[in-house]
């Protein structure tokens, strides 16, 4: 199963970028920065798990920085994004400093959501990540509706809407897709498809293992790009992004990567054969467009060494920069219950008395 | 003063709405060309369009949850939902989205939006399509619930949840569409949150929302013929729940019934006796009654169906046996 599986995927993947020594060598710069900071940020993260200062679920993007920074640098600023629980990557892609998001795992008033959400649940008005959603399939509706309101006063702002492949098999996936169709929405399915939801493989769980496909179902364009290019990816995601700016219509696109290490920091991931582990590792999507950035002579060695370095200085900073931020203050507990003040709220403690 | 029907009530308010607010806009199954299936929207395609009045498909997760999202961008959406019973299937998206959405991003975005939707039973619709399950979001913090009883308080609540920045659920009950009242030009504002004394008594409070608080005022009318001063206390808001003034209306009567269509285990009735408990154990002459749904999924046959609703009959049989445990008869 597992190999026909692989046969068809190589098979449907896109390959449409322009030759790499075509490309603006600051971008490729600040791309490989991005993803050796992602990279850096996430074994941070998974560091501070295992020494209690990071609690609760931990999803990691190790293994998907091509699909983070590809996807991220192909919207505009005023660009809507929502996601899943595994959204650091895209946090900092979005453009929010990475002190922020490290900030936020370590339930700090500095977060991205002032200690309130953790992990699962980033959230910034300014870099207009409309947060991070800890319920498979949540924040597919959620998106829809912000597509909607774009619409609906006439903006010219796109929805990308961030999902795992196991979300293919949620209600929620098919009703989004079906009214984002019906309503003409300028918004983008990204399905990151690992073949993994949490251990069990996208065959085992998908009665149509090509996941683009589903989009044809509500007459949707969809297609699938090689998740670990992040070139293939940038330019899919552009022409997507655009043609739902332009023409107001939704698509999906399927990017395939493989997830570096277990679901989340807990996950041993004994489940994965050596085989997959081993492919896993030759895909590692940063190792390969540094290769690929070396072999077209874009960067010699040492600035290839420098830039990296930048990236994972950035994420030490960030660790830095959690660690000596404060803890929220007991007295905020009922500070964000209800936007509009009502009479009658209960703000008492376990044991405090009702009267 | 004019007198409304509880839905020609909800309609106007609705229309005003619209006229008054560009971003307001409704939303939901059969609300457009169909003219909804209780006729709450009637007209309003033909006066506004479909950008404000937006048919959707039978997909309550979904265009309830795409209201969530068009209202943290700023929108205000006003979401029908045929019953409260289907709901349930766009539970995920009020409970776990709707209501966490402002605090579990540290305040960042707020969801202005209504969820209307008519429970109740009596229609003889059977189980899956007669429940009274307000308590389930009544129960969950970062939501508001209100369950106004008559024309008037249908209009002025309507009128504040969608002019509030939060999630608010609007309990409308079948049985009450067609009820008539007054509702004054200059209608006060209503807050979320205050219960209403909506009778004065001496003798017995008699507390209720939505339709069973409309059955408590017709059971204090018949205990008046009896001799008995039965103070009524319509809840209104579900959450916030306003014990304050449950608790000071009891404490000067000394016991009370509380009436709720939803069932007795666990209910609305519950929280309301627990809190008299807690805030008026001194006063109290009696344990606190509780009036509800006998514990069964609604049946169909009418006998059947009117012996498991709490009545007039149940309020008042409850109330004479309080007042008789307390002496007051």
């Amino acid at each position: 199963m597992a190999t026909r599986t692989a046969r068809r995927r190589n098979e449907a993947t896109t390959i449409d970028h322009a030759p790499i020594s075509s490309e603006d060598p600051d971008t490729l710069r600040q791309y490989l920065r991005q993803m050796a900071l992602i990279r850096r940020f996430e074994e941070r993260a998974a560091q501070g798990y295992t020494q209690a200062r990071i609690g609760g679920y931990c999803h990691l993007n190790l293994g998907e920085e091509a699909t983070v920074v590809g996807t991220m640098a192909a919207l505009h600023p005023t660009d809507y994004l929502f996601t899943n629980y595994r959204e650091h990557g895209y946090a900092i892609a979005k453009g929010i400093d990475p002190g922020r998001v490290m900030a936020e795992l370590y339930g700090r008033t500095t977060g991205t959501s002032k200690g309130w959400g953790g992990s699962m649940h980033m959230f910034d008005t300014e870099a207009r990540l409309l947060g991070g959603y800890g319920i498979v399939g949540g924040q597919l509706p959620l998106a829809t509706g912000a597509a909607l309101a774009v619409t609906y006063r006439g903006g010219d702002e796109v929805v990308l809407c961030q999902m795992g492949d196991g979300t293919t098999n949620i209600g929620a996936f098919h009703e989004s897709l079906n009214l984002a169709v019906l309503w003409n929405l300028p918004i983008v399915f990204l399905v990151v498809n690992n073949d993994l939801g949490m251990g069990t493989t996208v065959d085992r769980s998908s009665a149509e293992p090509e996941l683009f496909k589903r989009a044809s179902a509500y007459r949707m364009h969809g297609e699938r790009v090689d998740g670990a290019d992040v070139l293939a990816v940038h330019a899919a995601t552009a022409r997507l992004v655009e043609r739902a700016r332009t023409e107001s219509r939704p698509a999906l696109l399927e990017a395939v990567s493989k997830r570096l290490k277990g679901h989340s920091v807990v996950d041993p991931a004994r489940y994965r054969s050596a085989d997959d582990v081993a492919a896993a590792r030759d895909a590692d999507p940063l190792v390969r467009f540094r290769a690929a950035l070396a072999a077209a002579r874009v960067f010699d060695e040492a600035e290839l060494d420098t830039v990296v370095a930048e990236g994972r200085a950035a994420a030490d900073d960030a660790v830095a920069f959690a660690a000596k931020s404060p803890h929220p203050d007991v007295a905020t507990l009922f500070d964000h219950t209800y936007a509009t003040p009502v009479a009658s709220v209960a703000r008492r403690l376990p044991a405090d008395p009702i009267f | 003063m004019p007198v409304l029907s509880y839905r020609e009530a909800l309609r106007s308010t609705l229309r005003e709405e619209l006229i008054r607010d560009d971003n307001v806009f409704l939303i939901g199954e059969e609300i457009g060309v169909f003219e909804g299936s209780y006729k709450i929207t009637e007209g309003l395609l033909g006066e506004f369009g479909d950008k404000r009045v937006r048919d959707t498909p039978i997909s309550e997760e979904g265009f309830v949850g795409a209201a969530i999202g068009a209202a943290m961008l700023g929108l205000r959406p006003v979401v029908e939902l045929m019953t409260i019973n289907f709901s349930l299937i766009a539970i995920d998206q009020i409970v776990n989205h709707a209501a966490k959405i402002y605090g579990m991003f540290g305040g960042q975005t707020s969801v202005p939006m209504v969820i209307r939707m008519p429970g109740g039973g009596g229609q003889q619709l059977g189980a899956t399509h007669s429940q009274n399950i307000e308590l389930y979001y009544a129960f969950v913090p970062g939501l508001k619930v209100v369950a106004p009883s008559t024309p008037a308080d249908a209009k002025a609540l309507l009128r504040t949840a969608i002019r509030d920045d939060d999630p608010v659920l609007f309990l409308e009950n079948l049985a009450l569409y067609n009820v008539k009242g007054e509702v004054p030009e200059d209608l006060p504002t209503a807050e979320i949150g205050r219960a209403a004394v909506t009778r004065p008594g001496t003798d017995i409070t008699l507390i209720g929302y939505s339709r069973m608080a409309a059955v408590a005022l017709d059971a204090a009318e018949k205990l008046a013929a009896e001799g008995v001063s039965a103070e009524v206390v319509d809840l209104r808001s579900l959450r916030p729940l306003d014990r304050e003034t449950l608790v000071r209306s009891v404490r000067r009567t000394g016991c009370a019934v509380v009436a709720e269509d939803d069932w007795l285990t666990y209910g609305i009735g519950a929280e309301v006796a627990a809190s008299i408990s807690e805030g008026a154990f001194d006063h109290l002459d009696a344990p606190v009654r509780r009036v509800a749904a006998a514990e069964v999924p609604l049946p169909y046959a009418k006998s059947l169906e009117d012996a498991a609703l709490p009545s007039v009959d149940s309020v008042l049989t409850a109330a004479r046996e309080t007042l008789h445990a307390v002496g007051r008869r």
